[in-house]
């Protein structure tokens, strides 16, 4: 590379980080809490579940519904998605049925006696705000694109990272730290090194960031798109006055799908839905299909199964981008690992920062930029 | 230790590259399966930071 090539690089190296840095030091600090959010929402929890013989025999899922719109009358269901490893399901309820989420309503409810356990509605806690403050800086769909242009340009200011990162190499060994001298220097080389070890973890966790927020486009334009072809025949029906069963429709879409378990059901008119269907969204049994969701539409009017399709490639990559951004999904270990590599990613924000300002604080001569400093750290 | 000649680009990038490659294969790997599978990722994503621990504790003073 000539000094020029080097130069331009150092240059994209030095911009792109400079306009994302505020905003991502604001991402590593409020995704530390959110890697444990299981965790923490689990020390505060209220919906313990009463204990029942083991055998209590469960009420439908158009019960459970039933009692969640009870609850909130004049609203209509949207979502309804199951737990995990226990007999509830959550039920979404709004005044319309694209209502933005701060009008929803979310119950968490006994399937063995339709008893509301928990109002899931709790948007001032600690947690929520982090979350806003994470995903959309409480602005919204614009706030989530600017947040994912912040993240592309942090993936563009880790590639050049790795390109500036040879020449100050040249005549060091890798991992070297020298703490003794200069302040500057021993920074400059904790950076180096801090950025070349964390590179892999930090380019997936920015790209699968960057993808998650482009969720809002890429539901839309499945939903132009796939979904469009699969009711083609119902186009232009308005949504139903009223629903068939939505128990009926899950035992469906699983009879239709052996060996896949239902995640959630989006109901007519929703974003993941068309105007006249229940969406059954199926996933597969195994951790490694856990991620594969695969939609199955039944008329919401006559209770008709209509289609079934697996998903297309970018609706799989944002599936994917989920675990693979949360960090969630290999136990406790894991996002403790990813704890410690989020407070390393701090340390070379902040550590880059201060070199730009301990530079720029500089005399005049270190303005020729990198060339002084990999001469520097050439010796 | 001090190379007193210009280290070529694959000697720079050699472990480097050795602990992307381990990372990228960690965080992979447990979306495969569990158990064992989770166990393989959590020591493959110790190494970038268990890479930082040893290069600070080698400093030069």
């Amino acid at each position: 590379m000539t000094n020029r090539t080097i130069r331009i690089w150092a240059l994209i190296h030095k911009w792109t980080s400079l306009v994302c840095t505020l905003f991502m030091l604001l991402l590593c600090l409020t995704g530390l809490p959110l890697i444990f959010h299981d965790e923490i929402e689990a020390l505060t929890a209220e919906d313990t579940l009463p204990h029942m013989p083991a055998d209590t025999p469960l009420k439908t899922l158009d019960e459970a519904v039933a009692s969640a719109l009870a609850t909130y009358p004049g609203e209509r269901p949207l979502f309804l998605s199951f737990d995990e490893d226990r007999p509830v399901v959550n039920v979404t309820t709004g005044p319309d049925a694209r209502p933005p989420v701060s009008r929803m309503h979310i119950s968490a409810i006994d399937l063995r006696t339709t008893r509301i356990l928990a109002d899931l509605n709790d948007d001032n806690g600690f947690m929520h705000v982090m979350l806003r403050l994470h995903v959309d800086l409480f602005a919204g769909l614009p706030g989530e694109l600017f947040l994912g242009f912040m993240g592309f340009l942090l993936f563009v200011a880790t590639l050049s990272g790795v390109v500036v990162y040879a020449p100050f190499m040249r005549k060091l060994s890798f991992g070297t730290v020298r703490a003794g001298r200069s302040a500057r220097l021993k920074w400059l080389d904790l950076h180096n090194m801090l950025g070349i070890v964390t590179l892999m973890w930090v380019a997936v966790v920015g790209l699968t960031g960057v993808i998650n927020t482009l969720s809002v486009p890429l539901v839309a334009y499945w939903r132009a798109n796939e979904l469009a072809a699969m009711i083609a025949p119902y186009d232009g029906k308005p949504v139903p006055e009223r629903f068939t069963s939505v128990d009926a429709a899950v035992r469906l879409a699983m009879d239709a799908a052996p060996g896949m378990r239902p995640q959630f059901v989006a109901f007519p008119g929703v974003r993941f839905s068309s105007n006249h269907h229940y969406a059954v969204w199926l996933k597969g049994a195994t951790p490694a299909t856990r991620q594969i969701l695969t939609p199955a539409l039944i008329d919401a009017e006559t209770g008709a199964f209509t289609d079934m399709r697996s998903m297309p490639w970018y609706m799989l990559a944002l599936r994917l981008s989920q675990p693979l951004h949360f960090g969630d999904y290999g136990g406790l270990p894991l996002k403790i690992l990813w704890a410690a590599l989020d407070v390393l990613t701090i340390i070379i924000l902040g550590s880059g920062l201060y070199l730009w300002v301990a530079r720029r604080s500089q005399s005049h001569a270190a303005a020729a930029g990198l060339d002084a400093v990999a001469g520097e750290a050439a010796e | 230790m001090k190379p007193r000649t210009r280290l070529p680009l694959s000697t720079i990038f050699a472990i480097p590259a050795a602990i992307a490659l381990v990372t990228g294969t960690g965080l992979v790997v447990a979306l495969l399966d569990d158990g064992l599978v989770d166990a393989v990722s959590w020591a493959a994503l110790s190494v970038p930071i268990l890479a930082a621990v040893w290069s600070w504790r080698r400093r030069e003073r």
